[in-house]
C-alpha cells in the first residue's frame, strides 16, 4: 500500500518564532522531561532570527533506513515515519551520512539514533505550534511523494535561503 | 538536591586561568535562591568586608552569571548578570533573554563567578563538563554582530568535530559584550542574540575590564531533574493557557512597543528631548506603525516562551537600509525616538540596530545621546568640544555618530561622556563652570528607563525609582516594600516577567517554584522575609558604594531635578510630584522597608533577619 494518504509535517521556516516548545514537547513525550538536545525536532538557530526546525521529512526514498547497516531503522505502516530498533541501533552513524539534510542524530547519553517517530501519528511539536498560532509546523495529508526529500535539508542550507528572504543583500555579512 | 538545580557552579579566575567547580549549600540557596538574590550573597560574602575599596571595573570585582531554579520550567528563558556595578557602586540584578541558560544548565551548570583579569582578551568555553579559556584577540573590539558570528561558528565547529559520533550539534548559547564593553564605557551591556541586552548596572564594562569578550556554552543533558514532574507539567499546560489568552494578544501582537504612542500622547510620561517634556502627539510611532512596514517576523521569542512579544524588524530600503532590531520594545522606541526628538520609525530602528551593535545599553546610552544633545542646546557643549559634531534633536546621523565616538571614548568629551549621564555631568559641570547637574535624568548613576512619574497616569509613582536599590531600572521600582518584592523575585528565580501583562500571573509563579524546587516557600515568606534580605545587602553595598562616587540617603533617594520641573505640555501639564509628597513617601518606604530615619537598614530588622555581617558593616556609616 505504497501510495496510500500520510500525514508528514511541513514547515514553514519563515513563521518560526524560535520559541522551541516544539523541543519542549518533543522531549516531555519521548524523555519525559524537558532535553533540548535529545528532542527529535531541534531548532537551529546560526544566525537570530533564522530559526531551523530540523525534523525528519519522511523521504520517500527512505535513505536513512535503506542505508542501516544493521536493519535498525523501519518505515511504520501506520504513519510512514522511520521509527528506530533500540536494541539493533548501534549508534554507528550510517543513517546521518545517509540522509541529505543530516537530520538524525545520537541520543547525548545512550547508544542509539534520534529519529522524529511523529509520536505514533499525534505528532506534540505540531500541536503546540498550532496552537500558539504560529504554523510552522503543520500536519499534510497526501501520499508520499518524493518532493518530500527537498526539505531534508542541512541547517546551514536552509539558513543561507531564510536569511536572504527575511535579511535581503544584508544576509551575506550575516551568515 | 534542589530539583531545577545542577547543583554547581564555575568558579573561573582569569588572573590564575583557574577553573573549579563549587557548590552553595541548600540553606543559602532557599533563602537567596538564585540570580539576583544568590548574587547579592555572593558578592557580599566575598567583598563586603572591603566593599568601598573595589574598584567595579578593577580586577577584585566580580562578574556573575547565575541563573535561577525555575530557568527554563517557568517559560522565557532568561539569566541574570551581576557584580559591583559601575553606574551605582552598589549591586544590580540585571536579566538578559535568551537560549545560554539553557545551554548552561543542560551542562550541569548553575552559573559563572568570574574572579581576576586576563592579561590579554578571553572568552570561556563551556562544553558540557569541559571548560576552557580562549583567546578573544579576534574579536575584541568587534561590532555585536560579527562578535556573535565568529563565536558561534567558531564553537560549533569545535563542537560539530569534537561530538562527531552524536551527528550535528545544535549552536551554543553565547553571552557577550560589544565595542562599548571592551572600552569599559560605563554603560555597555551583556548581550545575547543581537538585540537581546541586560543593559542596567554596566555589566558590560565589567566584562571588559577583565578582558571577558563572551562566555559560550553548550549543554547535552537535559534540564536539571524536578522535585514534582506531574504538577510541573501540568503547570506548563496552565501557563500556555494563560499566555495564548485573550488579555495576552496584544503583548503578543506587538509586543511592548505597541505603547510609543500612547506613553507620550495619553499616559505622559515618555521621554521628549532628553525629558524636557513627556508628552507627544506624534501618531508616526507606536507598535502598528513599525509592523506592516518593516517586521519580517511579527512573533519571536526565547525557549519555551508562547507570548513571543519580539518582533524582527528589518530595514530593506532608504537611508537606513540593513538596520536590525527587536520591535524595538518601548523602551528603545521611547529612548532612540522622542527622547532624541526622533519620530521616524526607520530612524529609530537604525539607532536600535546601531546601539546594539556597539554594545551600549539602549536605555542608559539613549539617556546619555539626550543628554549630551540638551548641553548643546543650551551651548554648554560646544562644535569645538565635539570635534566638529553638530548635534540637533532628530538628527539621526549625528545622534549616530556621537554614540559611536562615545563607545571608541575617542576625544577628551567623548571620553567624559563615555562615563555615564552623573559622572559626565559632575566632570562637565566641573570644566564648565555650569551646574548640569538639572539635565542628568538618573537615581545614582543608574539612568531611568523611559517611563516618568510627573504625570502620575504611568506605573511608575513618587519614589519607585527614588528608593530602589536599582536606582533607575524601570523593571525594579518600589511601592510598598511589599509587592514590588516580585520583582526580585522574578530577578532571583530568573523568568521572564512579560507573561505578568495583561492582568498577573494569578500565582502561577509561586506555584512552579514550589513544584519545581521542592522548597514550601510562599509568596508571603518571599515578600516579608527572603526578598528584603536581598534588598538589604543591595542597600548597604549601595550605601558603602565607592571607590568614585558615594551616595547620601536624603539626598540622593530622590528623583533627578528634572521630574521637579512642572510638564510644560500636554494634558497633564502642569503636573509633578512635589518635595513633600517625596519626603512622606520616602519616609513611609523607610518605614515599610526597615530602614532609619537615615536611610540605613535598622540594626534590629538585620539582627532578625540574620544579617549580623551587614550590620557590622553599616556601623561605620552609622550617625554615632
Amino acid at each position: 500500500m505504497a501510495d496510500a494518504e500520510k500525514d508528514w509535517i511541513s514547515r514553514d521556516h519563515l513563521k518560526c518564532s524560535g520559541c522551541r516548545r516544539c523541543e519542549i514537547a518533543c522531549s516531555m513525550r519521548h524523555e519525559k522531561r524537558i532535553w533540548p538536545e535529545a528532542s527529535r525536532v531541534r531548532v537551529f538557530m546560526l544566525v537570530p532570527g533564522v530559526e531551523v526546525p530540523h525534523l525528519c521529512a519522511q523521504c520517500k526514498e527512505y535513505y536513512c533506513v535503506k542505508a542501516c547497516p544493521f536493519s535498525a531503522l523501519s518505515v511504520s505502516e501506520k504513519t510512514s515515519a522511520v521509527i528506530v530498533d533500540r536494541e539493533k541501533c548501534t549508534a554507528c552513524g550510517a543513517c546521518i551520512r545517509a540522509c541529505p539534510g543530516k537530520i538524525p542524530h545520537i541520543h547525548p547519553k545512550e547508544k542509539y539514533a534520534l529519529i522524529c517517530d511523529l509520536c505514533d501519528g499525534d505528532p506534540q511539536c505540531v500541536k503546540v505550534c498550532i496552537k500558539a498560532g504560529y504554523n510552522a509546523l503543520r500536519i499534510v495529508r497526501e501520499a508520499p511523494s518524493v518532493s518530500h526529500s527537498l526539505f531534508a535539508r542541512t541547517p546551514e542550507e536552509i539558513t543561507r535561503d531564510v536569511a536572504e528572504n527575511l535579511y535581503g543583500e544584508k544576509a551575506e555579512e550575516l551568515i | 538536591m534542589i530539583g531545577g538545580c545542577a547543583g554547581k557552579y564555575l568558579d573561573i579566575d582569569l588572573s590564575n586561568e583557574k577553573i573549579t567547580k563549587t557548590r552553595i549549600k541548600d540553606s543559602v540557596l532557599r533563602q537567596y535562591v538564585g540570580g539576583r538574590g544568590l548574587g547579592a550573597r555572593i558578592l557580599w560574602d566575598r567583598l563586603g568586608s572591603k566593599w568601598e575599596k573595589v574598584d567595579p571595573l578593577g580586577p577584585e570585582n566580580l562578574f556573575l552569571t547565575l541563573t535561577g531554579p525555575i530557568t527554563g520550567y517557568f517559560h522565557g528563558a532568561r539569566i541574570c548578570v551581576t557584580g559591583k556595578s559601575p553606574q551605582s557602586n552598589g549591586i544590580v540584578g540585571s536579566t538578559v533573554s535568551g537560549e545560554f541558560a539553557i545551554e548552561l544548565k543542560c551542562a550541569g551548570w548553575d552559573g559563572i563567578i568570574v574572579s581576576g583579569r586576563a592579561e590579554e582578551p578571553v572568552y570561556i568555553f563551556v562544553d558540557n563538563d569541559e571548560v576552557q579559556i580562549k583567546s578573544a584577540k579576534h574579536v575584541w573590539q568587534k561590532d555585536s554582530k560579527t562578535t556573535l558570528k565568529t563565536l558561534t561558528k567558531e564553537a560549533k565547529d569545535e563542537l560539530d568535530n569534537r561530538h562527531k559520533k552524536l551527528g550535528l550539534q545544535k549552536e551554543p548559547g553565547v553571552l557577550y559584550t560589544g565595542p562599548a564593553g571592551d572600552n569599559m564605557v560605563r554603560a555597555a551591556c551583556v548581550q545575547q542574540k543581537w538585540s537581546h541586552a541586560a543593559g542596567y548596572g554596566g555589566y558590560g564594562a565589567v566584562m571588559g575590564s577583565k578582558n571577558l569578550k563572551a562566555i559560550v556554552a553548550k549543554g547535552n543533558g537535559p534540564l536539571p531533574a524536578v522535585s514534582d514532574p506531574e504538577e510541573v507539567e501540568k503547570l506548563i499546560q496552565e501557563y500556555e493557557k494563560l499566555s495564548l489568552s485573550v488579555s495576552r494578544d496584544r503583548i503578543r501582537r506587538w509586543g511592548t512597543g505597541y505603547v510609543g504612542y500612547e506613553v507620550g500622547a495619553d499616559r505622559s510620561s515618555e521621554p521628549v528631548r532628553n525629558w524636557q517634556e513627556e508628552w507627544h502627539d506624534e501618531k508616526s510611532i507606536g507598535g502598528p506603525r513599525f509592523d506592516l512596514r518593516y517586521w519580517v517576523k511579527r512573533y519571536w521569542g526565547d525557549y519555551g516562551c508562547a507570548v513571543t512579544c519580539m518582533k524582527l524588524a528589518v530595514v530593506k530600503a532608504g537611508p537606513y537600509k540593513g538596520a536590525i532590531t527587536d520591535n524595538p520594545d518601548y523602551e528603545l522606541e521611547a529612548y532612540l525616538g522622542p527622547n532624541v526628538g526622533v519620530y521616524d520609525a526607520g530612524g529609530i530602528i537604525h539607532l536600535s540596530s546601531l546601539i546594539e551593535d556597539l554594545g551600549y545599553s539602549g536605555i542608559n546610552g539613549g539617556n546619555l545621546l539626550a543628554f549630551a544633545t540638551e548641553l548643546y542646546q543650551r551651548g554648554v557643549l560646544t562644535k569645538a568640544d565635539l570635534g566638529g559634531l553638530e548635534l540637533k534633536w532628530g538628527d539621526v546621523d549625528a545622534l549616530a555618530e556621537l554614540a559611536k565616538r562615545i563607545v571608541s571614548r575617542k576625544g577628551n568629551y567623548f571620553d567624559i561622556l563615555a562615563e555615564g549621564t552623573y559622572r559626565a555631568a559632575l566632570k562637565i559641570s566641573e570644566l564648565k563652570g555650569v551646574n548640569v547637574l538639572p539635565y542628568a535624568v538618573h537615581v545614582k548613576g543608574v539612568e531611568i528607563g523611559a517611563h516618568g512619574t510627573r504625570s502620575d497616569e504611568d506605573y511608575t509613582h513618587d519614589v519607585c525609582y527614588a528608593c530602589s536599590v536599582q536606582g533607575g531600572d524601570h523593571t525594579a521600582t518600589v511601592s510598598d516594600a511589599y509587592g514590588d518584592m516580585g520583582t526580585v523575585f522574578s530577578d532571583s528565580a530568573v523568568y521572564c516577567s512579560v507573561i505578568a501583562w495583561g492582568g498577573g500571573l494569578n500565582g502561577l509563579d509561586w506555584r512552579f517554584m514550589r513544584a519545581v524546587t521542592g522548597w514550601d516557600i510562599t509568596e508571603e515568606e518571599w515578600k516579608r522575609t527572603l526578598g528584603h534580605r536581598i534588598v538589604h545587602i543591595q542597600r548597604a553595598a549601595e550605601l558603602l558604594g565607592g571607590p568614585d562616587v558615594r551616595w547620601e540617603p536624603l539626598k540622593d533617594d530622590d528623583n533627578p531635578p528634572r521630574f521637579y520641573e512642572p510638564l510644560p505640555s500636554g494634558p497633564h501639564k502642569g503636573s509633578f510630584i512635589t518635595k513633600e509628597v517625596m519626603d512622606r513617601r520616602r519616609r513611609e518606604y523607610y518605614e515599610a522597608i526597615g530602614w532609619d530615619e537615615d536611610g540605613i537598614p535598622k540594626s534590629s530588622v538585620l539582627k532578625k533577619l540574620s544579617l549580623p555581617d551587614v550590620d557590622k558593616a553599616l556601623a561605620k556609616i552609622r550617625k554615632p
